[in-house]
């Protein structure tokens, strides 16, 4: 029984030092302090020979047969709730930025999940360019949406584009706010 | 309906020998003849002082319904005609009211026309004849008594403002060899039937095709193609509007034919071949447009059947809204290859590229017709934009919109005297026109949004 206890003892110690080691922490500092769970757990601990501590299997639930709705939704409410970022873009501007760079890798990812989708970027701007030229300003932004989309292994017969200039703005205000939502790539689904 | 016309004529050319002696009546034309009268009489005023016009009114020869509510559109619209190209002092109505209705076309009292200081008066009559209606209208010599300018119309009675509209051409061409607007028409695009098509996050308001007579009367709808239609130019020959539509789902020149009811996609879009803003050439064989079809928007120019497309911008920014000069030899447009959207122009083959403005953000360059040699276009001026006018001859640009609400897409009437833009200075975007001095502004239309406005020729 004593060379039992004593065995335990020395095991829960070593382990201890190990633990320690492991952990890259100094070594010296521990062996000093007796373990105190050791001393205490001891007389409640059962007789019999302790079972080796299992290594836990978690067995994976079997896979929910899960709706994605973005696999089974039709367009449009696909379309309502987009799963892809827009990109804004600045005044005038059909520079992509940091910004935009990190929406179309969020919407190359999608894109690449769901590879029978073929996309619509619709190119906005605001009411502040003129009517005509706002038309090849947002060709612009959706040409450089998609040319960034390609650049990442989007095959371009995926991806249409269509500017509507300043003709359907997102939000009709007059003020920044509004102006900056209405700069912009759109994704539209068109087919799945 | 001829032996009818011809004995009324003939009375009247009695009834005015025997009550105004002095007049001496134009020999009586045949009354089915639009040919107009030989009499090279030109009203005139003192020097420096603008000829004074007053309209005594068209007289209804029959006082059915029909008949009375043409004479007064006539008289009325016509008054209106002749004020807008503002070469005639009109005498207003209020005062014109004060002098007794004639009894007949050829019992003017010029004597009190004399105490209004007029020059020259107009009356006429209507009556109906068949199914149509009958005009005679006479511009009088308030002076002499003579008769300046004397016709008779015939046609429908369906749209009285026509007989208006001609009889004001006519005088201006007859007394000052001067191309008048009042039978030009305007097209636009316009969401005034609020009919709106599904869209990714809701719904989306669209717009059609419409004509309207210069001033903005008679709107009449042209497309119905349920998809956004926009930038609509006419044909030089009046027979077809060429516009930007979205119907396919990506952009594409249609060129509708709005007697025939008929359509041609003469640029022959795709997805990847999109193209836009179409502008007729001076003597219609040939359509300047802007297309992606190279991966960027650029300049292209083909015959109006489609085919000879060639390429005229190559450069690696924007090329847009074209718009060619009255001879047809050169094309202004807009680029920004220099950072901002100027003004470009350059010979019709694409040679000779020069930039003619500098500074603030410059769109939808539009050429004068002859003889002015003028260039309008919109600028950006505090947030929205006004309307300029380049001259050639000095190389000066000149604002004649006022900063008031954003004023974009100028577009010049066949003469050259006026321009329609759009403008928001009253909320909603409508369209204005307005003298190519600056002056005599006008809202033409007032329902829904109205934009893209372009002037037959």
């Amino acid at each position: 029984m004593r060379d039992k206890r004593f065995l335990l003892c020395a095991v829960v110690i070593a382990l201890a030092v190990v633990g320690a080691c492991g952990k890259k922490k100094p070594p010296l500092a521990r062996p000093t302090t007796p373990p105190p769970a050791a001393t205490t757990a001891a007389p409640t601990r059962p007789p019999t020979p302790p079972e080796p501590v299992p290594e836990t299997t978690t067995v994976p639930a079997e896979p929910k047969i899960s709706d994605d709705p973005l696999m089974s939704g039709d367009l449009e409410s696909i379309n309502k709730n987009s799963p892809f970022q827009p990109l804004f873009f600045g005044l005038d501007s059909s520079d992509v930025d940091a910004a935009g760079q990190q929406a179309l890798n969020a919407d190359a990812e999608i894109l690449k999940k769901y590879p029978s989708w073929t996309i619509t970027v619709e190119g906005h701007c605001d009411e502040r360019g003129t009517a005509e030229y706002n038309l090849a300003l947002g060709e612009r932004r959706a040409l450089a949406a998609k040319t960034y989309l390609v650049s990442l292994g989007v095959p371009a017969d995926r991806l249409r584009t269509v500017s509507y200039g300043k003709e359907f703005p997102f939000d009709p205000g007059h003020d920044e706010s509004a102006w900056s939502k209405n700069r912009r790539a759109h994704f539209v689904v068109t087919s799945k | 309906m001829k032996p009818t016309a011809l004995s009324i004529a003939s009375i009247a050319a009695l009834a005015s020998f025997t009550v105004l002696a002095q007049s001496v009546q134009p020999p009586v034309q045949p009354p089915a003849s639009q040919q107009q009268t030989e009499v090279r009489l030109v009203i005139s005023s003192g020097p420096g002082v603008p000829v004074k016009l007053g309209i005594a009114g068209f007289l209804p020869l029959a006082q059915d319904a029909e008949t009375v509510a043409a004479a007064k559109t006539i008289s009325d619209v016509l008054y209106d005609d002749i004020a807008y190209e503002r070469e005639y002092y009109m005498i207003g109505k209020d005062v014109t009211a004060t002098v007794p209705k004639p009894a007949s076309i050829d019992t003017v009292p010029l004597d009190r026309w004399r105490e209004l200081n007029a020059n020259g008066v107009i009356v006429g009559t209507v009556r109906k004849a068949g199914n149509g209606v009958v005009v005679q209208v006479k511009l009088i010599d308030v002076a002499s008594g003579r008769t300046a300018f004397g016709k008779e119309y015939s046609g429908s009675i369906a749209n009285p403002r026509r007989y208006a509209h001609t009889i004001s051409d006519e005088i201006y061409k007859d007394q000052m060899q001067l191309n008048g607007v009042a039978r030009t028409k305007l097209t636009f695009a316009s969401d005034r039937d609020g009919e709106r098509i599904k869209g990714p996050v809701g719904e989306r308001e669209i717009k059609e095709v419409y004509i309207a007579d210069y001033d903005g009367a008679n709107p009449m709808r042209a497309t119905n193609t349920r998809s956004l239609n926009i930038t609509p130019v006419w044909s030089p020959d009046g027979n077809a509007i060429a516009y930007t539509s979205y119907r396919r789902g990506y952009q594409d020149i249609i060129v509708q034919f709005i007697h025939e009811g008929r359509f041609e996609t003469p640029a022959d879009g795709n997805p990847n071949k999109q193209n836009y803003l179409p502008v007729y050439s001076p003597d219609g064989s040939k359509i300047a447009f802007t297309s992606n079809r190279d991966g960027n928007p650029e300049i292209y120019v083909m015959n109006r059947d489609g085919s000879g497309v060639r390429r005229l911008t190559n450069s690696p920014s924007i090329d847009v809204t074209p718009t060619w000069s009255p001879t047809g030899n050169q094309i202004a447009w807009v680029s920004d290859r220099t950072g901002n959207p100027q003004i470009y122009i350059m010979n019709a083959d694409g040679t000779g590229q020069r930039k003619i403005t500098s500074g603030g953000y410059c769109d939808r360059p539009t050429w004068s017709p002859e003889p002015f040699n003028e260039l309008a276009y919109a600028m950006r001026s505090g947030g929205g934009f006004d309307i300029m006018v380049y001259s050639f001859a000095t190389g000066q640009a000149t604002r004649i919109t006022d900063g008031i609400g954003s004023n974009e897409s100028p577009a010049f009437a066949p003469n050259g005297r006026h321009l329609a833009f759009t403008s928001t200075r009253n909320g909603k975007q409508q369209i204005f026109t307005i003298a190519r001095d600056g002056n005599d502004l006008r809202q033409i239309t007032r329902e829904g949004n109205n934009g893209y406005p372009n002037w037959s020729r």
